[in-house]
């Protein structure tokens, strides 16, 4: 039993437990936020330096052997996405010293993140596919409370749009795991991925059937085309803390859940990637539409998650390739975007809340002149915000680039031209947020707007700090991409060639007589071996 | 009742999918409730409800008994209720919230956050 494994998923519980404990003590428990946020970051590194070390780790819960139990396991991609997670749990949690208020504090504010940490943290870590779907729920609830704490009209309505979907995509995950356990009678994922191409071959629409499950609430969850409409309409209604992680995290579990399962579990066949790929461009472009035409900040950052949810899942619609070079290229590319995109879209939430706490709007309209007014802050929005557009040498420009290549190598024109098309209206919406709050001379305060008091400089360090951290992690990304880019690669190596993760978990060769039409050939009850 | 089983999961899902796409909220909920019911169901259904033992293992003996049933689908259909109680729970205060807020239960008439 590997005590890592189970840290990141502890330590958060601990905090939000020792917090709700702590309710007479307001001051105690904002620096246990935080305190617990920075512990939990300090086991999502040492997860990542183990697995780095010594492979793909798994430890089964309770000491029930392999494909009975509870299985947790960490390959690269795992802990790549968990240390992510923890960090960005660390610098929201700084930021919301300064951003939420005292009455969303009171209500378990703190609580709450951290258990939303636990749920992403247990869905990244599990290998169980029923226990994705428990994760995904505690990820969701706690997702929901965030969203609705604070009651205004606005977030209600963003509230009741984002639970009925979210409801709706689990519902289906739900079924999908039902008719799997009742056509194999297994749901830890690598047990899946021995048996599944087994039912493939005798029952292979039934196969089809539970992937396009699958298919629809994963993609519902991580917003893809044409499915994304619940985010633009609840992800700015929030304070911004509470949209940056949502931003940040929450799509892309749904991301991470569409690359693990059509890697590891699912055999899809070469027409199925390509529907995913046609989607992705779809997502891409119909994403990025949705920015150009609005003109609030959050709602333009909002329009962009979908859009750049696009060019991770091409990295998976790639894999239709038969070439082995190109799909790890393209896998590669999926899980470097994915770890560019959160550090970026956190911030650019981050940045987009500061401007709000400054000037009481992120309005376009009524803002002006900040890049005069607060030149450092100018700075701070010009770093994501390239980067996120892909400008070198940021991270974001990086990110294209492994994507196009991929794209290109792989001969999907199209795709590639749709992602360059999104790329020039990405530039072209964060130039038109440049232009509007920061470069044009700020409009006269009619006498009717609300009077504004700016922060104080205390609670402007708290929110401007997350900040530059973040800006200086997309900075130190883009002059060094190759040690992430490293990352990435045998990130994808592991995804490719699942017998790793396989013998990791430790279940048992698959036995057939568990499936009532085996097939003649005998060959096929083999471990997979490594895909083409 | 295999045939019975499969009628009535796909009833729920037609009857939670048609109430979903009503306009009023507080038929959403219902929709949501069906829905999430159906899905409990199927998974009991699929786990293939046969008469068998029950899935204990006598004393000093390795197995259960020959024929016994399969308890993983009711350890899975447990979970899911308990979890879709809570998320139901949750749902209706949050109708009820939003009903205040709003001021009306037809969703068409909340555009606020997607002008």
């Amino acid at each position: 039993m590997h005590t890592m494994l189970v840290l990141p998923i502890l330590i958060p519980l601990l905090t939000a437990a020792l917090s709700l404990l702590l309710q007479a003590r307001p001051a105690w428990r904002v620096w246990l936020g935080v305190g617990g946020a920075a512990v939990h970051l300090a086991s999502g590194v040492a997860l990542l330096v183990l697995i780095w070390t010594h492979g793909v780790q798994a430890t089964q819960v309770g000491n029930w052997p392999a494909p009975f139990g509870i299985t947790l396991v960490a390959d690269l991609f795992s802990a790549l996405m968990v240390l992510i997670a923890t960090l960005m749990g660390f610098v929201v949690a700084l930021y919301s010293l300064g951003d939420i208020g005292i009455r969303r504090q009171r209500f378990g504010y703190f609580a709450l993140l951290q258990i939303l940490l636990m749920g992403v943290c247990g869905s990244f870590l599990t290998g169980d596919l029923f226990n994705l779907f428990v994760w995904f729920e505690v990820m969701l609830i706690t997702s929901f409370v965030l969203l609705a704490l604070g009651g205004e009209r606005a977030q209600m309505e963003g509230a009741l749009k984002y639970v009925t979907l979210n409801l709706f995509s689990s519902a289906v995950f739900l079924s999908g795991v039902g008719i799997l356990y009742g056509s194999v009678s297994a749901l830890n994922m690598a047990d899946l991925a021995q048996k599944l191409p087994v039912l493939a071959e005798s029952h292979p629409h039934l196969v089809l059937a539970v992937s396009s499950m699958f298919l629809l609430s994963f993609g519902i969850k991580a917003g893809v085309f044409p499915l994304f409409f619940w985010l633009p309409a609840s992800y700015h209604t929030p304070p911004p803390a509470v949209s940056a992680i949502f931003a940040g995290l929450l799509t892309k579990v749904g991301v991470y859940a569409l690359l693990r399962v059509f890697t590891l579990v699912f055999p899809l066949s070469p027409t199925m990637y390509g529907l995913i790929l046609a989607v992705a461009a779809l997502t891409m472009v119909t994403g990025v539409f949705g920015a150009v035409t609005q003109m609030e900040m959050r709602r333009i950052l909002s329009f962009h998650i979908i859009s750049q949810i696009g060019y991770m899942v091409m990295g998976l619609g790639l894999l239709c390739t038969p070439d082995p070079a190109i799909r790890r290229l393209a896998l590669a590319a999926a899980v470097f975007y994915i770890i560019h995109h959160i550090i970026v879209k956190t911030n650019l939430f981050l940045v987009s809340g500061t401007v709000r706490a400054l000037r009481g709007t992120d309005d376009l309209k009524p803002l002006g002149g900040l890049a005069v007014a607060l030149p450092w802050l100018a700075v701070l929005f010009l770093i994501p915000a390239f980067s996120l557009a892909g400008v070198p040498p940021l991270s974001g420009f990086w990110a294209k680039l492994a994507v196009l290549q991929a794209g290109l190598q792989a001969e999907a024109y199209w795709a590639v031209f749709a992602a360059l098309f999104a790329g020039l209206l990405t530039l072209l919406s964060m130039v038109k947020i440049w232009n509007e709050a920061f470069w044009k001379v700020a409009p006269e305060r009619t006498t009717d707007s609300v009077p504004h008091l700016p922060p104080s400089r205390r609670r402007l360090t708290l929110l401007v700090v997350p900040s530059i951290l973040l800006a200086a992690l997309t900075l130190f990304i883009g002059v060094y991409p190759q040690g992430l880019f490293r990352l990435a690669e045998r990130a994808a190596e592991q995804m490719l060639n699942p017998t790793e993760y396989i013998t990791a978990v430790g279940v048992p060769p698959y036995r057939p007589h568990l499936i009532d039409a085996p097939p003649a050939d005998p060959a096929a009850y083999a471990v997979p071996e490594t895909s083409p | 009742m295999f045939i019975l089983l499969a009628v009535v999961v796909g009833g729920l899902y037609a009857l939670g999918l048609y109430l979903l796409l009503a306009r009023s909220i507080v038929q959403l909920i219902f929709g949501l409730v069906l829905l999430s019911h159906a899905a409990n169901l199927l998974i009991f259904t699929a786990g293939v409800p046969v008469r068998g033992n029950p899935p204990l293992i006598r004393e000093g003996e390795l197995l259960p008994p020959e024929g016994f049933a399969d308890p993983v689908p009711q350890a899975l259909v447990l979970t899911a209720i308990v979890i879709s109680f809570a998320v139901t729970a949750f749902a209706a205060v949050l109708v009820k919230r939003v009903y205040q807020a709003v001021g009306t239960d037809d969703s068409d008439e909340m555009t606020l956050t997607e002008r």
